[in-house]
């Protein structure tokens, strides 16, 4: 007897688009209406920092555009506004909206390279602890005990201090962004570190890796290609929300001074240098990179919110 | 119980030994302080004998224990900056940190607690789904954001209270108070709630949502069944098994707090320790930077030690579980 097999299902796999379409994460997405509007705001105000040059009226890094004669202008609907200076100008004459602009494309520049780093370093230290155990575990638990008694924005602080001092003096201003990321990452990987760790001590223990194992797969491709996958749920939310955190962390290190340099502001620069004018009058010079920092903030930590409740599996 | 205590005061001592390691590696990274301290006509045998004074010329962990020793005496040697005793210039700013923290804390249980109650009553109202969303708010911004625009809104569009410093303060021994005078009391208003707001957004999504989860357990249905009334019910019943959290997060917060006052403190112009250090930082002043490091860090292992301990007393099953 022979198996008749001319009926074949034919199986043709929905094209990507309509996969994510149908997908649960994309349903509960739209159902989400904090996510929705978290998103869109998310969406124009990265595509508004990284069209900087431009869309912005003046480009901030060329010193030789500020003119004192254009200095302490008020936004465009007070009396003595004018074009193109629509939300004011500070004191050195630079445009506020191009400095916004210009402030918001580092900000974000800066947190994700931070949360990236962070990412990688804590996933990998994460993963090597939870997988071999022993010494290398132990070791790595005792460091993030130190580094958690330690609070995160007293250590980025000091990182970014010691380490800005340490910088040749030519290579201060291009530098500080580097030294900044360090310093967010210093106070940051241990939290992604310890997920994975957890994650994967539960992990190398099931049926699946024994498996792995039996085949003789490499340790190094088990843990990469088996268990990592099965972490990063858990860490992946952890960045988002972790996003909105970094940004902050970049706007209080610049806004106390050990961030960036006010030839290359970012948001929290602008705010620090703004701040000295808070009672002279020009509120405008504050209150406008006070109010796209916080914007953007809100808008990531809504869409960050939603993602938790999304991938968590409790919740479904 | 006794091996527990000791295993976990031994912890925390080890951490501590670390965190004092990395203090004392800020000065290792930072460059000679004799060459700070020296001046330009200093001949190399005045160099030497500066050294040989310091402690210098000793090995590497020969340094590092005679660090350890003297942090633990409160010895941080002198400020680069002012030339005084970093010790005794921390603590002249201690008083007006813990006092904006004590407050910010009482203002989140104060807000948060009834807030928290609130929402989750009238859970589904308007206004309690505006609170919570307004929540999110209070967890996004950082404190210098929130501190700014309250000193624009209130100190410089209304001109309701000062936007910085401290007022005029009492000296009661080594303690001076802001508290008794009325400009003292003026001037915390602002900073207090400035770096209260986030504390007490998060006090209030904690006892919304443990009070979700009392009020939908038996013992609550019963008292309602039995026909108590509903605002005895709430508060007696309910709230009263919330609370072990909130004051758990409370005593954990309060290290938080203060490191987190250093920037509250740098916006208002606060005399504390926050700005202290902010501008030990700014200036390079190694001492204050490693003795703030060292202070904050010994707050927040105590505070996480007593906890841990207050846990383990009251639940003895916590005792068995590897630290």
């Amino acid at each position: 007897m022979t198996l008749q097999v001319d009926q074949e299902p034919v199986l043709t796999r929905p094209s990507r688009f309509a996969r994510m379409r149908d997908s649960d994460l994309w349903h509960s997405f739209v159902t989400h209406r904090g996510a929705v509007v978290g998103a869109c705001m998310l969406v124009v105000l990265v595509v508004a920092a990284f069209a900087a040059p431009l869309i912005a009226p003046q480009n901030v890094y060329d010193s030789a555009q500020l003119q004192l004669m254009n200095a302490r202008v008020p936004p465009i609907w007070q009396e003595g506004g004018r074009w193109p200076f629509v939300l004011g100008t500070d004191i050195q004459g630079r445009d506020v909206l191009s400095g916004i602009l210009y402030g918001s494309r580092t900000s974000i520049l800066i947190a994700v390279s931070a949360v990236v780093l962070s990412l990688v370093i804590g996933v990998l230290v994460g993963l090597a602890a939870g997988f071999f155990g022993g010494i290398m575990d132990n070791l790595l638990m005792r460091f993030a005990d130190v580094l958690l008694s330690i609070p995160t924005i007293l250590l980025a602080i000091l990182a970014s201090a010691v380490a800005m001092d340490m910088l040749p003096s030519g290579w201060r201003a291009l530098g500080a962004a580097g030294v900044i990321v360090f310093a967010i990452t210093l106070s940051n990987w241990v939290q992604y570190a310890r997920i994975v760790r957890a994650q994967t001590s539960v992990e190398r223990r099931k049926e699946y890796v024994e498996a792995a194992r039996l085949l003789r797969v490499s340790p190094r491709r088990i843990m990469l290609r088996h268990i990592l996958p099965n972490t990063l749920t858990p860490v992946l939310v952890a960045a988002t929300l972790s996003f909105g955190m970094a940004i902050l962390a970049e706007a209080t290190l610049s806004f106390l001074g050990v961030g960036m340099p006010a030839s290359l502001p970012s948001l929290g620069t602008l705010i620090r240098i703004g701040n000295n004018y808070l009672f002279s009058g020009q509120w405008w010079i504050v209150l406008f990179p006070v109010l796209q920092l916080s914007l953007l903030v809100v808008a990531i930590n809504l869409v960050g919110d939603w993602l938790r409740d999304a991938l968590n599996p409790k919740l479904r | 119980m006794i091996a527990f205590l000791i295993k976990r005061i031994g912890s925390a001592i080890l951490v501590m030994l670390a965190v004092a390691f990395l203090a004392f590696l800020i000065f290792a990274v930072a460059g000679d302080p004799v060459e700070m301290m020296v001046n330009e006509q200093a001949t190399q045998a005045d160099r030497d004998a500066l050294r040989e004074r310091l402690g210098l010329d000793q090995p590497f962990l020969v340094q590092y224990a005679t660090f350890v020793m003297n942090a633990a005496q409160g010895e941080f040697g002198i400020s680069y900056q002012t030339q005084r005793d970093v010790m005794s210039l921390i603590a002249s700013r201690l008083p007006a940190t813990l006092e904006l923290v004590f407050i910010a804390s009482m203002l989140s249980l104060l807000i948060g607690v009834p807030l928290g109650v609130i929402t989750a009553i009238h859970r589904g109202k308007w206004f309690s789904e505006g609170l919570q969303f307004l929540s999110i708010f209070g967890v996004s911004l950082p404190s210098f954001v929130i501190a700014i625009m309250l000193i624009l809104v209130f100190s410089v569009m209304l001109g309701w209270a000062p936007g910085f410093g401290r007022g005029e303060t009492v000296q009661i021994g080594w303690w001076s108070t802001g508290l008794l005078t009325a400009s003292g009391r003026n001037a915390i208003i602002l900073p207090a709630i400035a770096l209260a707001l986030y504390e007490i957004t998060l006090v209030m999504r904690i006892v919304r949502a443990e009070m979700l989860e009392v009020l939908r357990s038996d013992f609550v249905k019963f008292a309602r069944a039995r026909g108590v009334p509903r605002r005895i019910v709430h508060y007696r019943h309910a709230l009263r098994n919330c609370l072990m959290p909130v004051a758990t997060l409370t005593a954990m917060n309060f290290g938080t707090l203060i490191a987190f006052a250093l920037v509250t403190e740098t916006v208002f112009q606060w005399p504390g320790m926050g700005l202290l250090f902010i501008q030990a930082v700014l200036s390079l002043d190694f001492p204050i930077m490693a003795a703030y490091l060292v202070i904050i860090s010994a707050i927040f292992v105590t505070l996480n030690t007593l906890v841990d301990i207050i846990y383990a007393v009251i639940d003895p099953r916590l005792r068995q579980e590897k630290i």
